[in-house]
């Protein structure tokens, strides 16, 4: 094709219908904007953090636990997924058995059963096995570090054992996807080209994919959990990385959902009729605080000074409202919340009394540099959110210097250690979390022994009595009692005031009118089974 | 004219060799870890260890080097640590892409360009010439990104005349020239044609004003040549310029359009390389780059050949 012949073509574009308003979607096709720049791991384990899983993990495919994702109302929780049922041996706890569900296939057609389980845990954890997937065990791997072996007792019996004792294997085998051997096989055993033509046992398969731009999904009519058959046509997710580019892609109707609008255009959104849906859901924005030697921060009276100083409810407003102000590390309302004796209101004089007490004084403030980052994933606005710390702490006699870093930059001084040189002094770093189970929400930055290299303690907190909740945590089976462990252990969390608790990010997403049925779940996976679409 | 082609042909080997090792080298000298992107954020040591073997960053630079090399010139580039898919039909999926747009964006910013350069050059200091002044001003000035985000809300939120992002209905997999798909590409086109169009109008500008005083147009117009065979002169003489402005232009589109392409979400290499440095996906992060600048080189090389047929005194000298 010439350039001319191009250049003519445009114009006759130009002239003809082109102008017209855009062709309306057939009914019951959802088009939803990503914030990911490239189509999630379509092999099982995916990529892209929580967006992935949400997109590309629970629609195509299963774990052996699932999140419940049916209520708004309450936070979400675990129930049996493609296991129906297990045990725990009293006489040795580290002995589990699954009861899986019979008569499942895959999308393929392969039967689901105990073998197929053992070949997805091979996948990520047995690098001699011909299935081993560095890409898929580089995410999976450490979601199980419980796993110490597996094997199928029969079809539909498979049994898994534990290092050492660990009740929080149910959530960690909520990350697991299982993607079928059957399809893995026909593909000539390439998950390049099993990337192309997936299968798994979800609600979702996914019928087309042109990387970096858009996957195409249908409805799995033969889907186990009748409750959660898809009742839309078609699922069509596209890349939208550009905040910009999202909201004007909603503007224009050409997607009927975006994640995250930039929050400066919400407004314009709900005026033009668009719905902004938000919810709860177990993610915080904190200031991770060192406890090394030296660190301001060991003083109780300076972290709890620090937390009655900011101003939560000033914060919301720059916000736009999107926010839920921390009482706490985990969101208020949640399950493994408890009673904290100490609130972590907006209170400058008890806050100035604190510090008096510690030695600090607005005429003589406590100066400390934290380490912050311009942008990333689930940091919200950390620029301006800052500052606005900044200025309200400053109003106490808290003086804080910032180091601003790029995210991934971020992630790798997270990941070495508030005594690394790269960490350049810092005496805390403002780091949101995924805290979505018990490891993610405690143990991981809790525990001594996490501490860097062996984990992402990145303050060196190290606390016996924390040590042993954790442990509790670990080996209460009966969810119940596990459940009051963990209301136990954020109780001391915020009576300790760990962390600088500021703020829950809401999980914004904006959504057409013609969009029905969505409930958006207190997670940060969401169900796309009950959604319909109106003409 | 093979002797010549073989010679530049020559020029061109070390230039490419050099464009590895600084590609290379630019690359992997940039702070942040290559394995951000695959790993969770709370991956032990022991994995990001394990991983790092697995994918032969652990190797001296100088040893990552040469392996990447002897598989570049065996024609593979490697494959996407985030994808895992290869490099090289990451690269040639979004060089389609990008070329499909910049050659429209070039032939509009060409068209035009040249358009309001002779119209201002040919009608100096008249109002026709301040008008295209004015407008190639104004294209080299605006800062392209931001027209995009005005068409963007113009066109496509407030009009819904024309889709904001992708590159087709069903993303650009088997793109076509017809409508559904030039829809897609005709805002992103239109904002990127701007720059080269400004440049071309001011050089064609500069250029034909140069032509119009030089004694040869004297000399035709004496012997009773009619206004339009001076004409033709003229663009016969400011065409290998012209058009070696253009080359370049092109070249340029073709790897400058990191920002044009992210406001519209097209999958070109300007796409593909925001998204490469974002995830710190060296393999495709140094395939994009070296593909872009082998094809920089290629484009010099055509113009200066195109420049040679059109006007044999360059090869002379």
């Amino acid at each position: 094709m010439t350039s001319r012949k191009l250049t003519v073509l445009l114009a006759a574009t130009l002239l003809t219908p082109v102008f017209a308003a855009l062709p309306a979607q057939a009914q019951g096709t959802l088009r939803i904007g990503m914030t990911a720049s490239d189509i999630p791991l379509t092999t099982g384990q995916t990529d892209n953090g929580g967006e992935g899983m949400r997109f590309m993990g629970y629609t195509v495919y299963d774990a052996l636990v699932d999140w419940d994702l049916g209520s708004a109302d309450k936070p979400s929780d675990i129930r049996p997924g493609l296991a129906a049922a297990w045990t725990v041996d009293p006489a040795d706890k580290t002995r589990w058995t699954f009861k899986l569900r019979d008569d499942l296939t895959f999308h393929d057609g392969s039967a689901f059963d105990a073998d197929a389980v053992v070949w997805n845990l091979d996948k990520l954890l047995d690098d001699k096995a011909p299935q081993y997937d560095p890409r898929q065990s580089a995410q999976g791997r450490s979601r199980v570090p419980a796993i110490a072996s597996y094997r199928a007792i029969d079809k539909t019996t498979l049994e898994i054992v534990t290092k050492t004792p660990d009740a929080t294997l149910l959530y960690q085998l909520a990350w697991i996807m299982m993607s079928s051997p059957g399809q893995w096989e026909k593909v000539g055993r390439s998950w390049e080209a099993f990337a192309k033509t997936p299968a798994g046992t979800g609600p979702w398969k996914l019928t087309a994919f042109v990387p970096r731009e858009r996957a195409e999904m249908a409805p799995n009519p033969a889907y186990w959990n009748k409750s959660r058959v898809p009742k839309l046509d078609r699922l069509i997710l596209i890349p939208l990385p550009e905040a910009n580019a999202r909201v004007a892609a909603l503007r224009s109707g050409q997607v009927d959902w975006i994640e995250a609008p930039a929050p400066d255009a919400v407004d314009l959104l709900k005026k033009a009729g668009f719905a902004i849906v938000t919810n709860a859901y177990p993610h915080n924005w904190t200031w991770h605080l060192s406890r090394v030697e030296g660190s301001p921060w060991n003083d109780i009276r300076v972290r709890k000074a620090a937390n009655l100083a900011v101003d939560r409810d000033g914060l919301k407003e720059l916000l736009g409202g999107l926010m839920i102000p921390a009482q706490g590390f985990f969101p208020p309302g949640h399950q493994w919340f408890g009673n904290p004796g100490f609130k972590p209101t907006y209170d400058p004089a008890q806050a100035k009394t604190l510090l008096a007490e510690a030695g600090f004084s607005p005429a003589k403030p406590l100066v400390t540099k934290v380490l912050i980052s311009a942008s990333g994933s689930g940091q919200m606005q950390p620029l301006p959110m800052n500052e606005f710390i900044q200025q309200t702490l400053a109003e106490v006699g808290i003086k804080v210097e910032y180091q601003v870093v790029e995210w991934n930059t971020m992630i790798n001084i997270w990941r070495a250690g508030a005594r690394h040189p790269t960490a350049l002094g810092t005496t805390a770093m403002n780091y949101s979390y995924f805290i979505q189970d018990p490891f993610t929400g405690f143990i991981r930055f809790s525990q001594c022994n996490l501490s860097p290299p062996a984990g992402v303690n990145w303050g060196y907190y190290c606390d016996p009595e924390m040590d042993k909740l954790l442990d509790q945590i670990r080996t209460t089976f009966d969810k119940a009692e596990q459940d009051k462990v963990l209301r136990r252990t954020h109780e001391k969390m915020v009576d300790d005031a760990l962390f600088l608790m500021v703020t829950h990010d809401v999980n914004p997403r904006a959504m057409s009118a013609k969009v029905k049925g969505f409930v958006q779940a207190q997670n940060w996976f969401q169900d796309f089974s009950p959604i319909t679409m109106t003409k | 004219m093979l002797a010549f082609l073989l010679h530049r042909l020559l020029y061109v080997t070390p230039v490419a060799i050099g464009v590895t090792v600084v590609c290379f080298l630019l690359v992997h000298l940039t702070p942040g870890d290559p394995l951000t992107a695959i790993l969770p954020a709370d991956a032990t040591l022991e994995l990001q260890e394990q991983m790092k073997a697995a994918y032969g960053f652990d190797k001296p630079l100088p040893v990552q080097y040469a392996l990447w090399f002897w598989k570049v010139l065996h024609g593979d580039l490697g494959h996407s640590i985030a994808t895992g898919r290869p490099v090289l039909t990451e690269v040639m999926r979004a060089v389609k892409n990008t070329l499909i747009l910049a050659t429209v964006a070039t032939a509009i910013g060409f068209t035009f360009g040249t358009l309001f350069g002779f119209v201002a050059g040919y009608f100096r200091d008249s109002w026709l010439d301040k008008l295209a002044s004015f407008v190639s001003v104004l294209g080299v000035s605006v800062p392209h990104y931001w027209l995009g985000m005005v068409l963007v809300i113009i066109f496509s939120a407030q009009l819904g005349w024309l889709p904001p992002t992708g590159a087709g209905p069903d993303g650009s997999g088997d793109w076509r020239p017809d409508a559904a798909h030039l829809r897609y590409l005709i805002l992103p086109a239109i904002t990127m044609s701007v720059i080269p169009m400004g440049v071309i109008a001011r050089t064609v500008r500069a250029l034909v004003g140069d032509i119009l005083s030089q004694d040869f147009v004297e000399a035709l117009r004496a012997k009773g040549m009619s206004e339009f065979g001076v004409f033709r002169h003229v663009v016969t003489n400011a065409a290998p310029t012209a058009l070696a402005v253009m080359g370049l232009q092109l070249g340029y589109l073709l790897g400058g359009s990191i920002l044009i392409e992210t406001v519209f979400s097209w999958p070109g290499s300007g796409f593909l390389l925001n998204a490469a440095i974002f995830q710190r996906d060296l393999p495709l992060l140094q395939g994009t780059i070296l593909v872009l600048a082998m094809f920089f080189v290629a484009l010099n090389l055509a113009v200066d050949v195109l420049q040679t047929a059109l006007d044999p005194r360059i090869k002379r000298g």
